[in-house]
C-alpha cells in the first residue's frame, strides 16, 4: 500500500473509531429491515419536495385570485376542523395497528386497520364535498389562478390519501391471507410512515392554505 | 373510441419520419426475427428482460443510452445540414419539422442518452465497488429501467404517430400552453418523462439507500471509491430535484388537459413561476449528469497513473459542495427575465462560486497524474481529452454567470456552445471513459484499442471543430434555433460546424467498428483474472463477467483502494490470500414485473397523449394489479448452492495465481 495514503490519517488530533454496527461505519450492510425502512424514508422525502413545490406554487398564485373568490369566501373552518380530526384520529389507530401487528393479534390489527380505513375514507369524503361544494358554485379550479393552485395542492394530499387507502386494503388482505410474516410486517412498516408523513402534509395544509386564508 | 387518434396522426406527406420510422421498424423487426429463430427469446427473457441483476440492468441502460446517442446525433446532423442548406434559402427541413427536431434532440440526449448511460454506469460499478451482492431494492430497479425504456419508446413513438413538441427540451410556457401548441406533442414530451421521472426517481431512492446502508464490512464512508462519493451525491440529487420536475410538468398537464390556470396568460397564471420551478430542477440535473462523470474519471486517472488518487478528502469535499450549491444557482438560467439587480448579483456570485470546487478537481486530476506512470490507453485519453475541454466550458460557463455578459448572449449561439462544451466534455467524455474502462469487467474481454484511440480523436476534434464555430457565431448575435438565416458573415462558421459534426459521425462509426471488432474477436482478447488495468478498487477483485452474486464471500475493507491493499499483500508475500469458507448464497428472483409495469406504462401514457379514457383507467387498473401480484409473492430468494459458488470461485483464483506467478517470473 502506498505510504502516501496511510499517513494522511495521521495528524489530524484524536480519531473517533468509526462504528462497526451493521449498516454504520465498518459494520457491513444493515439488515433488511433497516434498509427497506430507510429507503421508505427516501422516498416520503422526496414525497414532500414534490409537495413544497405545489405549496409553492400556491403561496405565489394564492394573491391571484382574477376575477373569482379570494380564500376567505370559499373556505369553512368547521368542515376543515373534523377533516383535521379524522386524519389525526386515524393516524392514532394506525398505531394502535401497529402494536396489535407486533403483537401478531389478526382481530386487534383488522380492526384498527378497518378504523383507520374508515377515518381516511371520511376524510376523503368530506374533501370531495368541499370540492363538489366550490365546483357547484361555479368555483372551480379554471376560474383562477388560486383555484388552480389549491385544488392541485389540496386535491394532491386527497390523492395520496386514496392511494394510501388502495395500499390499506392490500395491507389488510395480506394480513388475513399471509399472516404476520416478516417482509409482510417490513411492509406494514413503510405503509405507517406512509399514513402519518400524510398527516404531517395536511397539517402544513391546515396551517399555510386554510388558517392563513381564513385571516387574510 | 380513439379519443384524438386518427389516420390523420400519421404523416404520409412527410417521407423523412416515415421513411426512418420504416428502417427502424424493419431493423427492429429483423433482430426479433433473428433472435426468435436461433431461439434465444428465452434466454433473453430469463437473463436480461426479467433479470433484477443490478449488472444486467446496468448494461441495459447503457445498451439503451446508445441507441439514443444514435438517433439524438442523426437530429443534430439534421440541423447541421439544414443549417448549411439555410442561407438565403429555405432548407429541407420547414419550421414545423425543424423545431420538432431541436426539440427532440435535446430531450433525447438529455434524458435518455446522457442519464441512461451514466444511471446504467452506476448501476453497474457502484454494488460492486462497495463490495455487496445487489442494490438495496433490486426489482424496484428492474422497475426503474423498464419505466425509462418506456419513457423512449413515446418519445420515438411520436416520430410516426402525430408530432414531438416544437417547444425546445424544456416547454416554456405560454408557447407550451394548449392555446400556442394545440396538437399532440408537448402531451408527448410531458408524458414521456413524467413515466420515465419516476423510473429515475427509483433510481435515486434505490442508490441512496444502497450506499448509505450496504457497504461490505470495513468500508466505512472515508474508504469509499470515489465513484461511490459522485454517484451518492447525485442520487442525493435525484432525490431532492426530480419530483420538482415532476410536480412542475403535472402543473402544465393540468393546464394543458383541465384548463388550469398555473402558467396561463389568464385568469392569473404566471409563466415565470414555470422558470423558476423547472430550473430549480434544471440546474441540479446538470450536475446529476456532470457528477458521477467526475467519478469516472476519479477512478481512472489513478489507475492509468498507477498512483493514488490526490487529496482525497478535498474530492469528497468538493463533491459535496457542488451537490449542495447546484440548488442555488437556478436563476442564472433567466438574468434576462427580469429579476432585478441585486438578485442576478446573487445568483452571478453563486454561479461563480460553483466553479471553485470543480476547479479543486480538476487540479487533484492533474495533481494525481504528475510524477505517475501514465499509460495512454483509451479511457485514459477520454479523461485528459475531458480536462482540457471541460475547463475550457468551466471558464465561458463562468463568463455567463456574469450578468452584463448574459444579456449580450442570452439565448445566443455561444450559450449552445458552452452547455454542449460541458456536457459532450464532461458527460459524454466521461460515460466513454468508464464505458471503455469497465466493458471488460462487464463482458470479460477488452474492447479493440486502436479503433478505440481513432474513435476519441474523431470525436475530440471533431467536438471543437463543431463548437468553436458557434462560440464566434454567438458572439456574432446569432441566436439559437434558427431554421434559416440571411447573413453572410455566418455562411462559412456554421458550413465549419457541419463538418464538425461529420467528424464526430466518423466518431461514432468507429465506435461501432470497435464494438463489432471486438465482439468478433472476443476469443483473443479474453482476459481471465478480472483486472485488466491493475485496478485499485473491489470491482477488479472479482471475475470478469463477475457471477451473479457479485463476491463468493462479501471483502474486508481495511484501507482505501482496498483492492490495491489485496494485491500488495499478495505481491509482498507471493500467494493469494487464504481460500475463503464458501457457504450457499441467498440472491433475489428474477421478475417480470418491471416489464409488465412498463408495458402498462406505455399504454397509459398513450392513451393519455391520446385522450383515449378507457384505456388510461385499464393501464392503471393493470398496474396496481401488477403491484398486488407481485406483492402477494411468497418466495422471494433463490439459492445458489456452496458448491457451485466454491467452483467459480476457485477458478477465478487459480487465473489470478497464474497472472500473480507470470509476474513473479517477470
Amino acid at each position: 500500500m502506498n505510504a502516501a495514503v496511510l499517513d494522511h490519517h495521521e495528524g489530524e488530533g484524536p480519531r473517533r473509531e468509526p462504528s462497526t454496527a451493521p449498516g454504520h461505519g465498518t459494520g457491513g450492510p444493515a439488515a433488511k429491515r433497516i434498509i427497506v425502512g430507510y429507503g421508505f424514508w427516501v422516498f416520503l422525502i422526496s414525497d414532500i419536495i414534490m409537495f413544497s413545490a405545489f405549496f409553492c406554487a400556491y403561496a405565489i398564485l394564492a394573491p391571484a385570485i382574477a376575477d373569482g373568490p379570494s380564500a376567505r369566501q370559499i373556505f369553512d373552518p368547521n368542515s376543515v376542523a373534523v377533516e383535521t380530526a379524522c386524519l389525526l384520529l386515524s393516524s392514532f389507530t394506525c398505531g394502535m395497528a401497529s402494536i396489535a401487528a407486533s403483537q401478531r393479534n389478526q382481530k386487534w390489527t383488522q380492526l384498527a386497520l378497518l378504523v383507520t380505513g374508515l377515518l381516511g375514507f371520511t376524510f376523503l369524503m368530506l374533501e370531495v364535498h368541499e370540492f363538489t361544494g366550490l365546483l357547484l358554485r361555479d368555483y372551480g379550479p379554471t376560474r383562477s389562478a388560486f383555484l388552480s393552485a389549491f385544488f392541485t395542492l389540496v386535491g394532491c394530499h386527497g390523492l395520496h390519501v386514496t392511494a394510501g387507502l388502495l395500499w390499506l386494503g392490500t395491507m389488510m388482505a395480506q394480513f388475513y391471507a399471509k399472516g404476520f410474516r416478516r417482509d409482510i410486517q417490513h411492509r406494514y412498516f413503510c405503509f405507517s410512515l406512509f399514513w402519518h408523513a400524510l398527516d404531517i402534509i395536511w397539517v402544513a395544509i391546515f396551517g399555510l392554505v386554510y388558517l392563513v386564508g381564513l385571516h387574510l | 373510441m380513439f379519443g384524438k387518434l386518427t389516420w390523420q396522426a400519421i404523416p404520409f406527406d412527410q417521407p423523412i419520419p416515415l421513411l426512418s420510422a420504416a428502417v427502424v421498424g424493419l431493423v427492429l423487426l429483423a433482430v426479433l426475427v433473428w433472435i426468435v429463430a436461433k431461439g434465444y427469446l428465452p434466454y433473453l427473457w430469463r437473463e436480461w428482460i426479467t433479470s433484477v441483476d443490478h449488472k444486467h440492468i446496468g448494461i441495459m441502460y447503457c445498451v439503451l443510452a446508445l441507441v439514443m446517442l444514435v438517433r439524438g446525433f442523426i437530429d443534430a446532423l439534421m440541423m447541421r445540414s439544414q443549417q448549411a442548406l439555410a442561407f438565403n434559402a429555405p432548407g429541407y427541413l420547414p419550421p414545423e419539422h425543424y423545431d420538432q427536431i431541436f426539440s427532440a434532440h435535446g430531450t433525447i440526449m438529455i434524458f435518455f442518452v446522457a442519464m441512461p448511460f451514466l444511471i446504467g454506469l452506476m448501476n453497474f460499478v457502484v454494488p460492486l465497488q462497495l463490495g455487496v451482492r445487489d442494490v438495496a431494492f433490486p426489482t424496484l430497479n428492474s422497475v426503474g429501467f423498464w419505466l425509462t425504456a418506456s419513457g423512449m419508446l413515446l418519445v420515438n413513438l411520436s416520430l410516426v404517430i402525430g408530432e414531438f413538441a416544437r417547444t425546445g427540451w424544456l416547454p416554456f410556457p405560454p408557447l407550451s400552453e394548449l392555446k400556442y401548441s394545440p396538437g399532440v406533442g408537448v402531451d408527448y414530451y410531458l408524458w414521456s418523462l413524467q413515466i420515465s421521472g419516476i423510473g429515475t426517481l427509483m433510481t435515486g431512492i434505490n442508490f441512496v439507500t444502497t450506499i448509505l446502508k450496504m457497504r461490505a464490512p470495513g468500508m466505512n464512508y472515508m474508504r469509499m471509491p470515489v465513484f461511490c462519493w459522485t454517484a451518492l451525491a447525485s442520487n442525493l440529487l435525484i432525490v431532492a430535484a426530480f419530483p420538482i420536475l415532476t410536480a412542475t410538468l403535472a402543473m402544465l398537464l393540468l393546464d394543458r388537459y383541465v384548463g388550469f390556470h398555473f402558467f396561463t396568460n389568464e385568469a392569473g397564471g404566471n409563466p415565470m413561476l414555470f422558470m423558476n420551478l423547472i430550473w430549480a430542477w434544471g440546474h441540479p440535473e446538470v450536475y446529476i449528469l456532470v457528477l458521477p462523470a467526475f467519478g469516472i474519471y476519479s477512478e481512472i486517472v489513478p489507475t492509468f497513473s498507477g498512483k493514488p488518487l490526490f487529496g482525497y478528502r478535498s474530492m469528497v469535499t468538493a463533491t459535496l459542495a457542488i451537490c449542495l450549491i447546484s440548488f442555488l444557482v437556478w436563476l442564472h438560467h433567466f438574468f434576462t427575465m427580469g429579476p432585478g439587480g441585486d438578485v442576478n448579483g446573487f445568483f452571478g456570485i453563486m454561479s461563480m462560486i460553483i466553479a471553485v470546487p470543480t476547479g479543486v478537481k480538476i487540479y487533484n486530476w492533474l495533481f494525481t497524474m504528475y510524477g505517475g506512470r501514465v499509460r495512454l490507453e483509451t479511457p485514459m485519453l477520454w479523461s485528459i481529452g475531458f480536462m482540457i475541454t471541460f475547463v475550457l466550458g468551466g471558464l465561458t460557463g463562468v463568463l455567463l454567470a456574469v450578468p452584463p455578459a448574459d444579456f449580450v448572449l442570452h439565448n445566443s449561439l455561444f450559450l449552445v456552445a458552452h452547455f454542449h462544451n460541458v456536457i459532450i466534455g464532461g458527460v459524454l467524455f466521461g460515460a466513454f471513459a468508464g464505458y471503455t474502462y469497465w466493458f471488460p469487467k462487464a463482458f470479460g474481454f477488452r474492447l479493440d484499442e486502436r479503433l478505440g484511440k481513432a474513435a476519441f480523436w474523431c470525436w475530440f476534434i471533431g467536438f471543437y471543430v463543431a463548437f468553436v464555430p458557434l462560440y464566434v457565431l454567438g458572439l456574432m448575435g446569432m441566436t439559437r434555433r434558427m431554421q434559416h438565416f440571411g447573413q453572410p458573415e455566418w455562411y462559412p462558421w456554421v458550413l465549419v460546424a457541419g463538418v464538425g459534426a461529420l467528424l464526430i459521425l466518423c466518431g461514432i462509426a468507429l465506435q461501432a467498428a470497435q464494438l463489432v471488432v471486438s465482439i468478433r474477436t472476443r476469443q483473443r482478447r479474453r482476459e481471465p483474472t478480472g483486472d485488466p488495468w491493475d485496478g485499485r478498487n473491489l470491482e477488479w477483485a472479482t471475475s470478469s463477467p463477475p457471477p451473479l452474486y457479485n463476491f463468493a464471500v462479501l471483502p474486508n475493507v481495511e484501507q482505501e483502494e482496498p483492492y490495491w491493499g489485496m494485491k500488495a499483500k499478495a505481491r509482498e508475500s507471493l500467494r493469494l490470500s487464504a481460500e475463503p469458507h464458501y457457504e450457499p448464497i441467498e440472491m433475489p428472483r428474477n421478475s417480470a414485473t418491471g416489464f409488465v409495469t412498463a408495458v402498462f406504462a406505455v399504454i397509459t401514457g398513450f392513451s393519455l397523449i391520446w385522450h383515449i379514457t378507457w384505456l388510461v383507467v385499464l393501464g392503471l387498473v393493470g398496474a396496481y394489479a401488477t403491484f398486488v401480484v407481485f406483492a402477494w409473492r411468497d418466495v422471494a430468494e433463490t439459492e445458489i448452492p456452496a458448491e457451485e459458488v466454491a467452483r467459480l470461485d476457485r477458478a477465478n483464483r487459480a487465473a489470478r495465481a497464474a497472472a500473480l506467478q507470470q509476474e513473479v517470473t517477470a
